[in-house]
């Protein structure tokens, strides 16, 4: 139960972190589809800072460097992102697809590259960080603590306070609204829409690093993130583009990732007989379904996914 | 010089030009990764992408290895035709990945363990993959879902699904090995005939009619989609929503339509693969093929326009084969994966680099038509 529980609150860190993240892009009247591919690529800036880094290293330097290095992996990926769509105007779904293709290779060639060039016969593209994954943790009676866990609660309170409270997330929800009335009050739409994309690249690449150090200590690049970037846009669509309902969505989609990691300590499933792939498919269909129920309704921003142009009306 | 003028002006030079220049740049940046990797064998790694089967030793081993690029072209293509049906009318298919791997397993489902000729196995595929289609287009016109959105969580769902399906039978399952058990040998009539063209590829006998039938459907999508009134409604669905309804097209079942073709094409693809004898499937593999998500970067490449796409389907495979040629101990194959990427994402600012060449050469053209009138207007008054 307690293994359920650690589960359920970690995969809801991951997919609260990585929805915000999608939330502040949308916000601004960006899709950010490429949340998958900067995950990956945050994964990939944590997983490096941790192989170099070693086992020695003090516990608050190593979430510190590790934290930073996902973020910073995560923002420099996002803005590839920023400049197609923003500064060239392309089409959003494009460029998030081929993000999201372009991290898993980058990854994959990087990693690969790395392992080959310390032992020849290794040609994996696994990182392990065993030891290191070790800092993150406390032990609570059988309860695995995680930091990343406080992370992502803070970022669900500062998210709200930022967009609902200050000056700042008002304008950037502005540019996501009507652009063209945001600009004639004097608010850059473009430097706004960098803003939500940056800020979206911080929390996906946080998040990647969180998912690939949630119940495992070593990481198979090749499979990039399995599809969890666009879980957690189903989390946002959930959330209704809302900080503290993307929490509580999180919280469900969390529970039913974690089944799958935990479904054979429960005696009552095992006496299903299902197979263990089904519990792996459950949040894809949980999402499906309740993506079909909540979509029709949504409070998605009105101007996101279109490019923004001074001269159109 | 009029002439070069008119020639950039021209949509068809335009969009060729655009491909040609991700492609270079896209290599370029694959040559640097290459480079920063081990700058020894750069050289001779990225001419071997390039090369692909042309650096075989003899014809008959090059002819053969052409042949196996070939028989994945076939379905890279009809992966691609299918992001490039729904991309006209407005719908982002990245299901078709799902829709393929749908298509794999019904596909090798109904030849294996219903022993069904060849040409039954490629229609229930496409049903299958026709399937998945309904079920996204339905929730994108009824529910307002992102078709982005559910394809991804449907490519998933069938993963796990026909991982399930295929491994659980004896019939469908090698049980010393996590594959399908061998197609040629378990039903002879499930394989698709090649009708004598394996000779032109050395006796390479995974090339059948599949590549022609794939080549014929291009030519099919794009009849379909320019010169019927079929077509037409779906492409004004496209450009606009409201105006198609308006103008009483029923742009839901567009819409549904659509995806349901756009899933069969995929679903196609897959069968012209499978039901070829070339791979079985790993029934424990934990990703979805990226046949669906290459097809993005052909349909882009090929300048959204099918015939363009059969070329640029071919490119693709054949990098990625080169990829596989490479000396693995130093360079990872997956390079090729990567420069498809850089290429699909180089692909976004094809439209931006279209608009602003259009934009320079209509300005030029403005003020050199400006500037014969002020010398027209000065020999007037010389005149008087």
């Amino acid at each position: 139960m307690t293994l359920l529980l650690q589960y359920t609150i970690i995969f809801a860190s991951v997919l609260s972190l990585v929805a915000l993240g999608g939330c502040f892009a949308e916000h601004s009247g960006v899709i950010n589809l490429g949340l998958e591919g900067i995950m990956v690529m945050g994964a990939l800036g944590g997983a490096l800072a941790m192989k170099y880094l070693g086992a020695e290293t003090p516990k608050l330097v190593m979430i510190l460097v590790v934290s930073l290095s996902a973020i910073a992996f995560g923002v420099l990926y996002s803005s590839l992102l920023g400049f197609a769509s923003i500064n060239f105007k392309a089409d959003q779904t494009l460029v998030g697809t081929a993000m999201n293709m372009l991290a898993t290779a980058v990854a994959t060639v990087i990693v690969r590259s790395l392992n080959t060039a310390e032992d020849p016969n290794n040609v994996s593209t696994t990182i392990q960080y065993i030891n290191q994954k070790k800092a993150f943790l406390v032990n609570l009676n059988g309860f695995e603590f995680n930091w990343f866990m406080v992370m992502a609660l803070c970022a669900l309170i500062i998210s709200t306070i930022v967009l609902y409270r200050t000056r700042f997330g008002l304008r950037l929800m502005a540019c996501g609204e009507n652009p063209q009335a945001a600009d004639s009050v004097g608010i850059n739409v473009y430097k706004m829409r960098w803003a939500g994309v940056l800020i979206s690249g911080l929390l996906g690449g946080l998040g990647g690093i969180v998912y690939i150090t949630a119940g495992v200590s070593e990481w198979k690049f090749e499979v990039g993130v399995a599809g969890f970037g666009f879980l957690a846009l189903a989390v946002m669509i959930f959330g209704q583009w809302k900080p503290y309902r993307i929490g509580l969505a999180a919280l469900l989609f969390g529970f039913f990732r974690a089944l799958s990691n935990v479904y054979s300590g429960f005696p009552f499933l095992m006496a299903l007989k299902l197979p263990g792939t089904i519990y792996n498919m459950m949040p894809y269909i949980i999402s499906l379904i309740v993506l079909a129920f909540t979509s029709k309704n949504s409070a998605a921003p009105k101007a996101e996914g279109i490019p923004y142009d001074k001269g159109s009306r | 010089m009029k002439t070069k003028k008119q020639l950039l002006k021209n949509p068809t030079f335009q969009t060729v030009l655009a491909s040609v220049l991700c492609i270079v740049l896209g290599l370029f940046i694959g040559f640097v990764v290459l480079l920063l990797i081990n700058p020894a064998g750069a050289g001779t790694a990225i001419k071997t992408i390039l090369l692909n089967w042309m650096t075989r030793g003899t014809t008959a081993a090059r002819l053969k290895t052409l042949g196996n690029t070939i028989v994945k072209t076939a379905p890279l293509l009809l992966c691609a035709l299918s992001v490039q049906f729904c991309y006209k009318v407005g719908l982002f298919n990245i299901g078709a990945a799902g829709q393929y791997v749908a298509g794999a397993g019904m596909c090798l489902y109904a030849a294996l363990a219903w022993k069904l000729p060849w040409f039954v196995c490629i229609l229930l595929a496409m049903a299958a993959g026709a399937f998945l289609g309904m079920i996204s287009g339905a929730l994108k016109a009824y529910q307002n879902v992102n078709e982005v959105i559910s394809g991804i969580m449907l490519n998933w769902i069938t993963l796990y699904t026909v991982n399930i399906i295929l491994g659980g039978s004896s019939l469908t399952k090698d049980p010393a090995s996590p594959y399908t058990v061998d197609l040629a040998a378990s039903n002879p009539k499930g394989v698709i005939p090649s009708l004598g063209l394996e000779k032109l590829f050395s006796n390479n006998r995974f090339v059948t009619i599949a590549i022609p039938l794939a080549i014929l459907i291009a030519v099919l999508v794009w009849v379909i989609l320019n010169k019927t009134k079929f077509g037409y409604e779906l492409r004004a669905t496209g450009y606009n929503k409201e105006a198609a309804r308006y103008a009483g097209m029923k742009e839901k079942k567009n819409i549904i339509l659509t995806l349901m073709i756009g899933g069969a094409l995929a679903a196609a693809g897959a069968a012209f693969f499978f039901l070829t004898g070339y791979e079985k499937w790993s029934t424990t593999q934990t990703s979805v093929p990226g046949m669906g998500f290459n097809g993005i970067a052909a349909t882009f490449l090929g300048g959204l326009h099918p015939i363009g796409t059969i070329f640029s389907s071919y490119f693709i495979q054949h990098i990625t084969d080169g990829g596989a040629l490479i000396d693995k101990s130093i360079y990872p194959s997956q390079i090729s994966d990567l420069i498809s990427a850089i290429i699909i994402y180089l692909c976004a600012f094809v439209l931006f680099f279209k608009t602003t060449l259009t934009i320079r050469l209509a300005r030029q053209e403005e003020r050199t038509i400006e500037r014969e009138l002020e010398i027209k207007a000065e020999k007037g008054g010389d005149n008087e």
